[in-house]
């Protein structure tokens, strides 16, 4: 029987594996915008956090509307990848990380890209959190499963 | 590079180009022992020609659909076939082409030759198999001879060589094959010999027949058997076969023949000639430094080395390895022929027989404990007649695989299943069954004052006639309320037939799929591909593989009828406790009601029912995927079958998601939009009765049933294999 606990240990492993997700937001007149962003997951699986400059265009849309949709993904570049590659379309609510938390979960993006120490802790930087709504994962090219996710 | 090279010219480091088969060979040759005039096609042609063709790609894509442990065999065997198949419609690229053809035709011109195997993978000491992968023997002429290259290159990927992926260390991105072309060496006496036994180390094993061994091989010939002691090199018994038959060169291949009078009385080999024989397989093992397994033939006097690779003996995990008894399954065109017969004329007519002497019996009329001694019997007979099935029924059935290789190298047709089409003109009962539906259906359609009674059940105003008709179809078909055909009044569903009726006559009748001329066309088509004389062998093997596509349908409605009257003795039981006040009866297996009858103390145990947890995260199913087993492509809302219970509720245009889908079930089938199976290959009955009303098909969907919900919105494609929810 298929559970939430078959298909969590892929989702950790892909998170742990891959450093990259691709952001999409978009603009007042509704056009789609995607942004290549270093994310880290929470062990919960709950909350994914990204990290921008506030003067960012993507910023900006995510100020005007928290709705956004993350893609995260094992390809290698290699014809294999059509049917090994594994990608996960995230759904969920953007917004800057409270005071309260933000030490915790600095700490947690940085423990994952140790190197954009200087960038996370500019004042100009906001950490992200988006609140998982749905997971959908796709694998063996189009074997589709979708995790719901209640905050 | 090379890619055809003569034995003489293998050296010490080209195992890996030339494989084990060849390898060996050209070591036998080396030492002085007779072998075959053989060149090697090397596996660097194997890669170029899956590189240029894109066909690495497209078998790596076909096995990578479903992990291998979530295949059933006859999943195995579907990827194994399609991607044959798409070796038998590439064609060799012009440039690759050219230098194998070349030095092929100047070594062997128009003689007759035998492409083999030689896998790198294969014969090596710890992965000794055979038959995993094929040989041609007899192969005439340059386009034939590459033709059966490209078939020796497919069968890497044989249903067997599947199976034993992980002993073969199989890898869809590395794995390559080198092919052997020999000299057909035509003995009048030829062999197998085992310079250990497999069961006494003292003992070595020499089996022989007249002719080719290609009988002995794969099982139509019975050898001579010769066991003789190592040390002393002396024979210690011999034992003769029934000689009747012997493998002779045919067109285009091998052929069993009559073994002349004369030569039938006469052992194979003399006892001086078994010695000869073992003395060269004690060479071999000399050379290779292990017990040997080697096929040998004798021309006049001058005694052959075919091939020669490392005995493996089996562990006991291996002996009871199950992939054995699926391999048995690939029998000869005599053997069955030889189970067809059986089947017919006598395990058919006993099963009929069984049910109908248990139907006689009312088991209302026993006592308590006769009940539960009748109940058990009733198990122990259908459990009897399972394994009947098993062992009969569904190696026979297998005659279809045999059919659909034929037909895809004859016919090389774009879809690998048009075969199936060919066997659907049979009459299959479960189409009977639903023929006969669907005439009681068309009659309630045009008289709406029926249909009305029906519907408020005031059945004793019905015209007689249609009673009449209701009553035989209950006969014979049982009331749709089973799960078998053949039960009656398995309580749950009152009316299962009248509703499903109802249902039916509500709209148009549904249609099968193919019209009997496209058959007859098919048909042409088919046996135009064969020379006159083998045209009579290629129709046999229709027949017997019609009477197998028949069969894999039949076998299960008669097999259900038995298993009717076991579960009616079970309810009769259940029954009896209930009015004892036991409470939920049905959730008690046949064993349990019997404890209990024979005993009024004891306690029955229901079967465990599972739990599900709530949390945080919810799972949904939002696309499946399966094997395309009816090509079309549907929506509807899924009808998800657990019990019977949920078939009699079926509506019009909904789909039927279901973890098995047996004959005693397809009832449904004329109300479909398409069918979703979790149990994957072609020849399951949901594939073959889709393919028969021309529905969409998905089957080998994992966890099918737990996955989607009734009134679920599906949308089926047949084409690629995928079920889409919501």
């Amino acid at each position: 029987m298929e559970s939430p606990e078959r298909v969590k240990p892929i989702l950790r492993d892909l998170f742990a594996a891959q450093s990259l997700a691709v952001l999409a937001t978009h603009d007042d007149n509704g056009h789609p915008y995607a942004s290549l962003m270093a994310f880290a997951a929470t062990d919960d699986l709950k909350q994914l956090l990204i990290a921008t400059a506030r003067s960012t265009r993507k910023y900006a849309n995510l100020a005007a509307d928290p709705r956004v949709a993350l893609l995260i993904d094992s390809r290698s570049n290699r014809d294999s990848d059509i049917h090994r590659a594994v990608a996960v379309t995230v759904l969920g609510e953007a917004r800057e990380v409270e005071e309260a938390e933000r030490d915790r979960l600095v700490r947690l993006y940085l423990s994952k890209h140790p190197h954009l120490e200087e960038f996370v802790r500019s004042p100009s930087c906001a950490l992200i959190q988006v609140r998982v709504a749905r997971y959908h994962l796709v694998s063996k090219f189009q074997e589709v499963m979708e995790l719901h996710v209640k905050q | 590079m090379n890619l055809v090279i003569p034995l003489q010219e293998i050296r010490s480091d080209d195992r890996p180009r030339v494989g084990g088969k060849c390898f060996a060979l050209a070591r036998m040759a080396c030492s002085g022992i007779a072998v075959p005039d053989t060149v090697c096609v090397t596996a660097e042609a194997y890669d170029a020609y899956v590189a240029l063709t894109g066909l690495r790609e497209r078998i790596l894509l076909e096995l990578s659909r479903k992990d291998f442990d979530d295949m059933r065999w006859e999943e195995i065997w579907d990827a194994s076939l399609r991607i044959r198949n798409m070796f038998l419609n590439k064609p060799i690229p012009p440039e690759l082409d050219t230098a194998i053809r070349d030095p092929l035709k100047s070594h062997f011109s128009d003689a007759g030759v035998v492409v083999r195997s030689s896998a790198p993978a294969e014969d090596s000491s710890s992965a000794s198999f055979a038959g995993l992968h094929e040989s041609f023997v007899n192969v005439r002429g340059i386009d034939a001879i590459l033709e059966h290259v490209r078939l020796v290159w497919a069968s890497l990927w044989s249903d067997a060589a599947l199976l034993y992926r992980q002993e073969l260390g199989l890898d869809v991105e590395k794995s390559t094959m080198a092919v052997v072309v020999q000299e057909i060496v035509v003995g009048e006496r030829s062999g197998v010999a085992f310079s250990q036994s497999p069961t006494d180390a003292s003992q070595a094993v020499i089996e022989s027949v007249h002719g080719l061994n290609q009988g002995l091989v794969d099982g139509t010939v019975e050898p001579d058997r010769w066991v003789l002691d190592r040390a002393t090199r002396t024979i210690v018994s011999h034992t003769a076969a029934q000689r009747d038959q012997f493998v002779v060169p045919g067109p285009g291949g091998v052929r069993l023949a009559p073994l002349p009078r004369g030569v039938s009385g006469r052992a194979p080999l003399s006892d001086q000639e078994a010695v000869t024989v073992f003395n060269l397989a004690l060479r071999s093992e000399k050379l290779f430094g292990m017990p040997q397994d080697m096929e040998w033939t004798l021309r006049g006097e001058e005694l052959i080395a075919l091939q020669s690779r490392p005995i493996t003996t089996l562990s006991d995990d291996e002996a009871n390895d199950k992939r054995r008894w699926y391999l048995s399954l690939r029998r000869s065109f005599e053997n069955l022929k030889a189970l067809r017969l059986k089947i017919e004329r006598e395990l058919i007519p006993g099963m009929i027989k069984e049910a109908s002497r248990l139907a006689e019996q009312d088991v209302a009329q026993l006592s308590d404990p006769e009940l539960a001694h009748e109940i058990e019997r009733r198990s122990g007979i259908y459990e009897n007649w399972t394994s009947v099935y098993w062992a009969e029924f569904i190696p026979f059935a297998h005659g279809i695989r045999l059919f659909g290789q034929v037909y895809n190298d004859a016919v090389r047709p774009e879809d690998p299943y048009e075969f199936m089409d060919l066997l659907g003109a049979t009459p299959m009962a479960s189409v009977e069954r639903n023929q006969a539906l669907e005439d009681m259906a068309a009659i309630i359609r045009n008289d709406p004052i029926l249909a009305e009674k029906l519907r408020n059940q005031t059945y004793a105003d019905v015209e007689l006639d249609f009673v009449a008709r209701v009553d035989n179809f209950v006969q014979t078909f049982g009331d749709l309320s089973c799960p078998i055909t053949g039960g009656v009044g398995c309580g749950q569903v009152p009316d299962a037939l009248v509703k499903i009726l109802l249902e039916m006559a509500a709209h148009p009748p549904a249609e099968t799929h193919l019209a009997l001329t496209d058959i007859d066309a098919l048909e042409k088509r088919f046996l135009s591909r064969f020379e006159e004389g083998e045209r009579t062998q290629a129709a046999e093997l229709l027949d017997l593989a019609r009477t197998s596509y028949q069969l894999r349908d039949d076998d299960n409605i008669h097999l259900g009828r038995i298993q009717a009257q076991a579960l009616a003795a079970a309810n009769a039981g259940r029954e009896r406790l209930e009015t004892r006040g036991v409470t939920d009866v049905d959730a008690l297996d046949a064993a349990e009601v019997a404890k209990a009858l024979e005993n009024p103390n004891y306690v029955p145990q229901p079967r465990e029912q599972e739990e599900k947890s709530q949390a945080d995260f919810t799972m949904k199913a939002r696309q499946l995927i399966g094997q395309p087993a009816g090509p079309g492509i549907c929506t509807g809302k899924a009808r998800v079958i657990v019990s019977t219970a949920d078939l009699t509720d079926f509506k019009y245009g909904e789909v039927l998601v279901c973890d098995a889908v047996d004959p005693n079930m397809t009832f449904v089938v004329p109300l479909t939009a398409g069918i979703v199976e979790r149990r994957g290959g072609m020849l399951i009955h949901g594939a073959i009765i889709a393919r028969e009303y021309g529905l969409p098909c998905v089957t080998g969907v994992p966890d099918a049933i737990s996955l989607i919900r009734t009134g679920d919105p599906l949308t089926v494609d047949g084409y690629l294999g995928i079920v889409t929810i919501g």
